[in-house]
């Protein structure tokens, strides 16, 4: 071996042993709308506060474009040290094949069973008694949001819930303000679908459908009344021609829509924009008229890794997103409610003091991602995408959700 | 797919012939070696799993022919088969006569035919996201084409095809041939150049007129160019997805799906391998329909003739 050869290893293995302390873990997530963008960085800052360095691998697109990415990347054996996943069904199949690492020690050391609250995320998150992933938030989507100066430049007063809504769109339309803004994409439609029978046909009957699968339920008077209310719901949204939701959500930020159904992540466009809750605009969970909010949200996987100095950084990594500073400044930025029980949030704003009422009154509900595989939920989605962009009636419309729900699994 | 038969190699003896051109055979076997392990494979691969329930990852639960049942069943897939059909008879139609018209024209000898061979062939260069794109916002009512011949005074016109679930795929039409047809005029036009000179003038004497004697005389001898150029116009049709993301991303609702976003969606999206091979399986099945007969006709013909 040249003398060369050997300084230039003896270089390598002296970085190597430098870098020793301070890992880098790329961490893989879709937050990119500017709300989002502010939240994800406050991670970033704390880890890398920690010494360590946080390589942001951010995928632009909702999370429909991003998953696909992130999964064909762990099956592919190129896999990344964290990413972000909707907990719940997503990643169940990820962790039987054992691509996913065991978090079960550092949850019994951090006591996530008595500060997770409510206690169903962990419950989302956990296989065959293991925990596999960290909840960092959690996200409702049964909120409408309502522009005050749509309302204001047509004279009416904005509704505090969805039958007021009803009832003034037609006065919102003859002032030229379109009443409901809707991204045409099939994810948007369905969950105003979702927070509008939620609303109309009730709790019971949501549940029966929802949790299980009942088709007679979906078939019956309830579900029937439900789709009336989204098939007016199609009509105020008519001449919606965009496509994100965040452009929906600047439409009711610049009144040139009157409301928005969009969950809670909502929030963090509002708050960039520096409107003011109460002033600027409305929220309304459960529509103003069944306080309830499902709890999906967005967790943390770890894939299985061969370096044991990657792994120990994973676990670090998992314990600090579930931390009480963090937990706070992250939510506080994108909106969302936090998923511990026990940190003060007394600086959140009006919407976000709502929804943390609802929880604490346990007004909780399971979310899609929970209770239906993700290819059921595509099927639910295709068919409010054609329900929205078309003509089909609202008996069709139930007719053919209830075969979906009687195929669900 | 062309088979070399070299007349004297029939007369050598059998053994021999396996090593005749060592070498040239033994560079070849990489790509044999792909071909087979990758495409054939592969495609075994899929076709096999299938007929499983496979979800997320593939496993060997068979359930026979569920997932073609689903399929069939399928809103999506209906919807994104008629899209296909309508979309690949249009296309193949509108594509060929343009770029031969195109290519007619150009080869009149014209003034700046390079110029214009130039600016037909550009759209080719670029990917079908980027046409997708920019006939997203040609198409968009609000800025474009609808509001400038608004703004020219015309105030009723109406063209939003990308809004209109009834007509949306040909908005979508309009990218694909407007990308896909310069390089055909090029084919075309290439094809032309290599008629003889002297067919032109035999057809003068004879007194046929310019555009008879294209239909009847020049179509005709351009035949290879016509398999040539149906060929990578089919090719195109099959594999549409890209253009259809960038444009619509299949909207307004399902109306502009297409088969080979079906499996995409299916597979990463639902997490439903099964019914994506499913998918993929019946485009295979759809195109070896189509080229079988057709391989007979063209290969198995010249043969016996």
């Amino acid at each position: 071996m040249s003398k060369v050869m050997k300084a230039l290893l003896v270089g390598t293995a002296m970085t190597a042993a430098s870098t020793a302390n301070a890992v880098e873990l790329e961490v893989t997530h879709w937050w990119t709308s500017g709300g989002e963008a502010a939240a994800v960085s406050k991670f970033a800052e704390a880890w890398n506060a920690t010494g360590n360095t946080w390589v942001d691998g951010a995928i632009a697109g909702s999370g429909g474009t991003a998953r696909p990415i992130i999964i064909s990347r762990i099956l592919g054996g190129d896999p990344m040290a964290a990413t972000q996943l909707n907990h719940g069904r997503q990643a169940e199949e990820l962790i039987e094949a054992g691509l996913l690492l065991d978090l079960t020690d550092v949850a019994e050391a951090g006591g996530w069973a008595d500060i997770v609250n409510p206690s169903s995320l962990l419950d989302a998150c956990t296989l065959d008694g293991k925990i596999f992933c960290v909840p960092v938030n959690i996200h409702s989507a049964q909120w409408i949001w309502l522009s005050h100066d749509a309302y204001q430049k047509a004279g009416l007063d904005v509704p505090t819930d969805w039958y007021e809504f009803v009832e003034t769109a037609d006065d919102l339309q003859a002032a030229g303000t379109l009443p409901l803004a809707m991204g045409q994409q099939g994810w948007q439609q369905n969950i105003a679908f979702g927070a509008i029978t939620l609303a109309v046909a009730g709790q019971e009957a949501w549940n029966a459908v929802n949790i299980d699968k009942n088709a007679d339920v979906a078939r019956g008077p309830e579900y029937t009344a439900a789709f009336e209310a989204v098939a007016a719901a199609r009509a105020f949204a008519a001449e919606s021609n965009v496509q994100d939701w965040n452009q929906a959500t600047n439409m009711v930020i610049t009144g040139t829509a009157g409301a928005q159904i969009m969950g809670d992540w909502a929030q963090g466009e509002f708050s960039v924009a520096e409107q003011v809750e109460g002033e600027d605009y409305s929220c309304l969970p459960g529509l103003g008229l069944n306080p309830v909010l499902d709890t999906g949200g967005d967790a943390f996987y770890f894939p299985v890794n061969d370096d044991p100095e990657i792994t120990a950084a994973q676990k670090e990594l998992a314990a600090l997103l579930i931390s009480p500073e963090v937990q706070v400044s992250f939510n506080l930025a994108k909106g969302s409610l936090p998923v511990r029980g026990d940190i003060d949030m007394s600086s959140a704003n009006g919407c976000m003091q709502k929804g943390l009422g609802i929880l604490a009154d346990g007004g909780v509900l399971p979310s899609a991602d929970i209770t239906f595989s993700q290819d059921t939920q595509l099927q639910l989605e295709d068919l409010q995408a054609q329900f929205w962009a078309g003509d089909m009636t609202a008996a069709e419309a139930q007719a053919r959700y209830a075969d979906i729900i009687e195929a669900a699994d | 797919m062309t088979v070399v038969s070299d007349p004297t190699s029939q007369s050598v003896k059998r053994p021999s012939r396996l090593f005749k051109n060592k070498m040239a055979k033994l560079a070849s076997i990489p790509m044999i070696l792909t071909a087979l392990v990758v495409f054939v494979g592969g495609t075994l691969w899929t076709v096999v799993y299938s007929f499983t329930g496979s979800r997320m990852l593939p496993k060997t639960n068979w359930v026979g022919f569920d997932q073609y049942e689903r399929l069939w069943s399928s809103d999506r897939w209906i919807i994104s088969i008629k899209n296909l059909a309508i979309y690949g008879f249009c296309s193949m139609i509108l594509t060929l006569v343009i770029g031969f018209t195109l290519a007619a024209c150009l080869d009149r000898k014209i003034r700046f035919e390079s110029a214009f061979r130039t600016i037909f062939l550009y759209p080719f260069a670029l990917s079908f996201v980027v046409t997708g794109l920019a006939w997203q916002w040609i198409l968009n009512p609000d800025f474009g084409l609808q509001s400038l011949v608004r703004s020219w005074g015309w105030g009723s016109f109406n063209f939003d095809p990308l809004n209109n679930p009834d007509i949306v795929i040909f908005g979508l039409l309009i990218a694909g041939i407007w990308q896909g047809s310069g390089l055909i005029m090029c084919i075309m036009l290439a094809g032309l150049r290599g008629i003889d000179e002297d067919i032109w003038k035999a057809a003068k004497v004879d007194g046929i007129g310019t555009i008879k004697t294209y239909l009847v005389v020049i179509i005709p001898m351009m035949r290879p160019v016509f398999v040539t150029a149906l060929v990578l116009i089919a090719s195109g049709i099959i594999k549409l997805y890209d253009l259809v993301v960038a444009q619509t991303g299949g909207g307004p609702g399902l109306s502009s799906e297409v088969p080979a976003k079906y499996v995409i969606e299916l597979m990463f999206r639902a997490q439903n391998l099964g019914q994506g091979f499913a998918a993929s399986t019946m485009m295979l099945c759809s195109v070896v329909v189509i080229l079988i007969p057709w391989a007979y006709l063209e290969f198995g013909g010249r043969k016996r003739g």
